[in-house]
């Protein structure tokens, strides 16, 4: 018995060795993170319905409800290969379950460019399909075209006066007329390369002031609520969705 | 060098093996090792033979409800015959409270979807509570398992101990209820059957009852028929879901489900704009949070036709008030949802016509084969 034992020790000091010695890249676990940010202050749940915001237009808001969803997530290796890292994730900043994500594969380390759609692109937003994402309640009207909802951004603007008001700043399928819908999802390919290792994770970062100011300066008096039926407003949250999302690896503590 | 580390290291495995071997160990627990089994002890090291295991029960799961997440069945806790139908006798029996005069069934009547028609209940010594009794049904699907209005249980088991001493409900003691029904002629047999021991305790009681609240499935209303393909609608029900759907109109979907979200609840917790100034603090007094005062949990919208009255403290007392509140009731406070858009004008104004539709629809959602069910009865 103790022979055999011996015997595995050896082995592995050997396995080691040829894993040194080896030129093959070493494969890691992908985990994927989702974090939130305020122009780089990082948004955490213990900041729901407390910190005070100051968006591009001036206003002072409160957030009561971040919830977004991303599909089609991809890591494109400096070597051309692909890998689908998840077909679709509901990110909620309430839910500290929602905001890493294992998949459950392994990717070389190396080199990466991450790309992802906001919300479904239109072969993926198919009514009622996803049973998790209806147990959420996170469809999205068919009267507006049905699906789901890519973001619900619930909270409260010009909190620093006696009146404040509230926002659903909410994104899906753009309603033209009745009837008539436009797919409003966004391809989002990030230009950086991000590095990859066994020490690090996939950070999925969401600045969520960049809603409110690029290119479009969002003004809240006009687009508060209800937007979800209105097309103009639909528009100008896919224009600006573009700028809102970046990505980067994060050590592991 | 370093493959003679990695050696003195694989070494040091070998020693930490040789002695972990060596070591006789702690003394045995006997007890049933079987996970499956219904009285499984996780403690225990060694099987006794006392693997228990009742009749399955597989919760079957209606066509409208396939859309959801498969309904939440704990582990330590899996539905039997036996445990089921101990379940509906405890829930039916008035042996849990304090003298033996109050089942659950008494504010969870059947006929109204197991709730109590009075806006509050009262206890057996008369003292009033302060908040609606909720209704039951679909509990398996509320996966957060939050539980009563204001949350403050985290599990359909941990919500069943609550009731039975609570002094202004059945205020009983745990250790007399289960002396009572220990000293009854049938419960130790019964119990024998779901948990393989006769010897009762209040979590195997909780467990029963749980068992049977599970079996509580509303599926077959009229909307339901209708969804699935073997019904249809009147155009004022159909009108009616339009404005539930609509964010400029009744916009009661982002809280209360949708036709492909079909419990009719988010089973989350909102300031629904009830009063301006709160004086019961609900989700509040549970997280401590100032920020979730005046929370309370969004109530399934089934079976409204016989849930009567509404809201967490049942303020309203009939389908047309509720929607009047929405309508043009709305109350502001520092913690109002903001989904309650349209409060800075009172409510979102429909019409008379968009409200009696949108009563219709409501109504629509009602099951009577639910409240009529035989498996639900009193058995007793």
């Amino acid at each position: 018995m103790k022979k055999i034992v011996f015997l595995l020790a050896i082995s592995f000091a050997f396995i080691s060795c040829n894993s040194d010695d080896d030129s093959t890249p070493v494969n890691v676990d992908l985990v994927l993170n989702f974090t939130q940010n305020w122009d780089g202050t990082n948004v955490r749940s213990s900041d729901i319905d407390n910190t005070v915001y100051t968006n591009e237009m001036g206003h002072e808001l409160k957030i009561a409800r971040l919830r977004y969803l991303v599909s089609n997530i991809t890591l494109t290796h400096s070597d051309g290969t692909v890998y689908n890292a998840s077909d679709y994730n509901l990110i909620d900043l309430s839910d500290s379950t929602s905001l890493t994500y294992d998949t459950g594969m392994q990717i070389p380390e190396g080199a990466y460019t991450v790309s992802f759609v906001h919300g479904f692109n239109e072969a993926d937003n198919i009514d009622a399909e996803y049973n998790d994402l209806n147990t959420a309640g996170w469809n999205w009207p068919t009267m507006l075209g049905g699906g789901y909802h890519f973001l619900q951004f619930d909270g409260m603007y010009n909190v620093n006066t006696v009146t404040p008001m509230p926002f659903n700043f909410h994104n899906g399928t753009a309603r033209v007329s009745t009837d008539v819908f436009e797919q409003n999802f966004v391809n989002i390919t990030l230009q950086n390369t991000i590095n990859i290792s066994a020490t690090s994770v996939v950070d999925i970062q969401m600045n969520i002031s960049e809603w409110f100011k690029n290119p479009n300066t969002w003004d809240l008096e006009v687009y508060d609520t209800p937007l979800m039926p209105n097309y103009t407003a639909q528009k100008l949250m896919q224009e600006n969705a573009a700028t809102v999302y970046s990505a980067d690896t994060i050590l592991i503590p | 060098m370093k493959l003679y580390f990695i050696a003195l290291l694989s070494l040091n495995f070998f020693l930490f093996s040789c002695s972990s071997s060596d070591d006789s160990g702690p003394q045995a627990i006997l007890g049933c090792t079987d996970s499956n089994a219904v009285n499984y002890n996780p403690n225990a090291t060694e099987s006794d033979g006392s693997c228990y295991f009742p009749t399955g029960y597989t919760l079957e799961i209606p066509q409208i409800l396939d859309l959801l997440l498969p309904p939440l069945i704990p582990a330590d806790n899996r539905l039997s015959v036996e445990g089921i139908a101990l379940g509906r006798k405890l829930f039916y029996d008035p042996i849990l409270s304090g003298d033996g005069t109050q089942a659950c069934a008494d504010c969870h009547l059947a006929e109204n979807s197991f709730t109590d028609p009075r806006q509050f209940s009262i206890g057996i010594d008369g003292s009033i509570g302060t908040r609606n009794a909720m209704p039951l049904f679909n509990v398996a699907w509320n996966l957060d398992e939050k539980f009563f209005w204001d949350g403050r249980a985290i599990s359909l088991e941990d919500q069943a101990f609550g009731p039975v001493v609570n002094p202004i409900e059945m205020n009983n003691t745990w250790p007399n209820a289960v002396a009572s029904l220990q000293a009854n002629a049938q419960y130790p047999g019964l119990f024998q059957e779901a948990f393989g021991t006769s010897t009762i305790d209040s979590t195997l009681v909780a467990k029963a009852i749980s068992q049977f609240e599970r079996t509580l499935v509303s599926a077959n209303s009229r909307f339901d028929k209708f969804s699935i393909g073997t019904g249809t609608l009147t155009p004022s029900e159909e009108n009616g879901l339009a404005i539930f759907m609509d964010e400029e109109r009744g916009d009661c979907f982002h809280c209360h489900g949708n036709p492909n979200s079909p419990l009719w609840t988010d089973n989350d917790f909102h300031n629904n704009g009830l009063d301006s100034i709160i004086t019961d603090i609900g989700l509040g007094e549970v997280t401590g949070d100032p920020n979730d005062n005046g929370k309370f949990k969004s109530p399934s919208l089934r079976n409204l036709a016989y849930s009567a009255p509404y809201m967490h403290d049942g303020r309203f007392e009939t389908i047309d008030d509720v929607i009047n509140h929405y309508s043009e009731g709305l109350n502001d406070s520092p913690t109002i949802d903001p989904l309650m858009k349209t409060v800075a004008n009172g409510g979102v104004h429909l019409t008379d016509n968009d409200k009696a539709d949108l009563k219709a629809f409501l109504l629509s959602l009602s099951d009577e084969s639910f409240i009529n069910n035989p498996d639900y009865q009193d058995p007793n």
